[in-house]
């Protein structure tokens, strides 16, 4: 167990030991453990990593520490900034688990069910990477490279999401059988951003990664169907690909009246 | 490795081994069986305790995570002999069957009605939302949460 207490130790000690498995929130590696699924050489504890916390704004640019909760991400301000975001955050787990996880974590484990990954996606997040041998910015499109698997190289740790707020609206919808403790059978997050003249939405659980499809307002019509079509959909215990696809039409059509109403 | 915590306001420390979680320290090294074991993967909540104030499933927290931190377990709530007001509401309301989950609830509970002391139904509900009990049908627990409220207050 290793507990660096500053950004530049805990980049030397990933650097020294590539194995470690880093952890934040412990909401995904505590299940791991505690059923004996996995017993990493090595834990990297973030938890004393002052700098991953919390959330800035420099010059209309925003950004979140890996470390930021879903807890955080619910609060006035930043929810008021990214609300898509925050009604995704809302959904997630139980107080319990929204207190410790964070989004960070999210992006370590890379799950296509990863809630908030769609309100990222469609606010065009850039993902900022460091090593000892520097920082790296990579978008989250390009970060996410499968099931559970990102771009994140051994010696790399996920420092903050950065982003420039698109402030149009926006909202998420989830599908599951009850309100909390959910794993999505599928979500939808969906942007209507007038200034660009472009509708964007990002589906989770619907494919291999969490994906973003992008079209002009005057395509309001087939935007359902578009997101419908991108997804890649499985059969799974939680759902199958035929009743995923349906919602998330049902999904988009109800997220358009919602933004754009 | 040995860890040092505040637990209910006391200076302990515990020896664990890197993976292991904070319930099963707070369970056998530190001998305070209240919060208990079931899930193990955050579902349920009856090992919710207060991790520097917050509500968290100390299944989900390594006990090396908690080196150097505050927590508050069940056992931390009553004063002495004389029961939290949460406590004695769950008694009063008969919130309690098979008392499973009950150390949970009243740590969530409390945690919520220092936060908010005058919550809604819809905001009892999200804050246990994290704890399940399959006995009561939670109308009961509900009343408990409701009669905590009414009694702090005064």
């Amino acid at each position: 167990m290793l507990t660096p207490r500053s950004l530049d130790e805990a980049l030397r000690l990933k650097s020294e030991r590539p194995e470690a498995r880093p952890i934040a929130g412990g909401t995904d590696l505590l299940v791991e453990l505690n059923f004996d699924r996995t017993r990493p050489e090595a834990l990297l504890n973030l938890n004393e990593v002052a700098e991953l916390r919390g959330w800035s704004r420099e010059n209309g640019s925003l950004r979140l520490g890996s470390g930021l909760t879903y807890t955080e991400a619910m609060v006035a301000e930043l929810a008021g900034i990214l609300p898509a975001l925050a009604e995704a955050s809302r959904t997630v787990g139980s107080p319990q688990i929204r207190n410790r996880g964070t989004i960070g974590g999210n992006l370590g484990t890379a799950s296509p069910a990863g809630d908030a990954l769609p309100p990222l996606l469609v606010e065009g997040a850039q993902i900022e990477l460091g090593s000892v041998r520097g920082v790296r910015s990579v978008p989250l499109s390009e970060f996410l490279v499968g099931p559970k698997r990102n771009a994140l190289e051994p010696d790399e740790l996920v420092l903050a999401v950065r982003l420039d707020p698109s402030g149009a609206p926006q909202t998420f919808m989830k599908v599951g059988p009850r309100n909390a403790m959910v794993i999505s059978v599928c979500s939808l997050a969906l942007v209507a951003d007038r200034e660009r003249g472009e509708l964007r939405a990002a589906y989770g659980s619907s494919g291999p990664v969490v994906g973003l499809v992008r079209a002009p307002f005057s395509e309001r019509d087939s935007f359902a169907e578009q997101v419908a079509a991108a997804a890649s959909p499985i059969d799974d215990v939680r759902g199958t690909a035929a009743y995923r696809r349906h919602a998330l039409r049902v999904l988009a059509n109800r997220a358009l009246d919602r933004c754009l109403a | 490795m040995r860890i040092s915590l505040t637990v209910n306001g006391e200076p302990r420390e515990a020896d664990v081994w890197a993976g292991e979680s904070l319930l099963t320290a707070l369970r056998d090294a530190l001998e305070l069986p209240g919060s208990k074991n079931a899930c193990e993967q955050g579902e349920c909540g009856s090992c919710s305790v207060l991790l520097d104030g917050e509500l968290v499933c100390s299944c989900l927290v390594l006990a090396a995570q908690a080196d150097g931190h505050s927590v508050t377990t069940v056992e931390g709530l009553a004063d002495g002999e004389k029961l939290h007001p949460v406590q004695r509401a769950f008694v009063e309301a008969g919130a309690v069957q098979c008392g499973f989950c009950t150390p949970g609830l009243v740590v969530a509970t409390a945690a919520l009605l220092e936060r908010s002391p005058e919550p809604s139904d819809d905001e009892i509900r999200e804050a246990l939302s994290g704890n399940l009990c399959r006995c009561t049908g939670y109308v009961k627990i509900f009343d408990a949460v409701r009669l905590a409220a009414g009694t702090m207050r005064t």
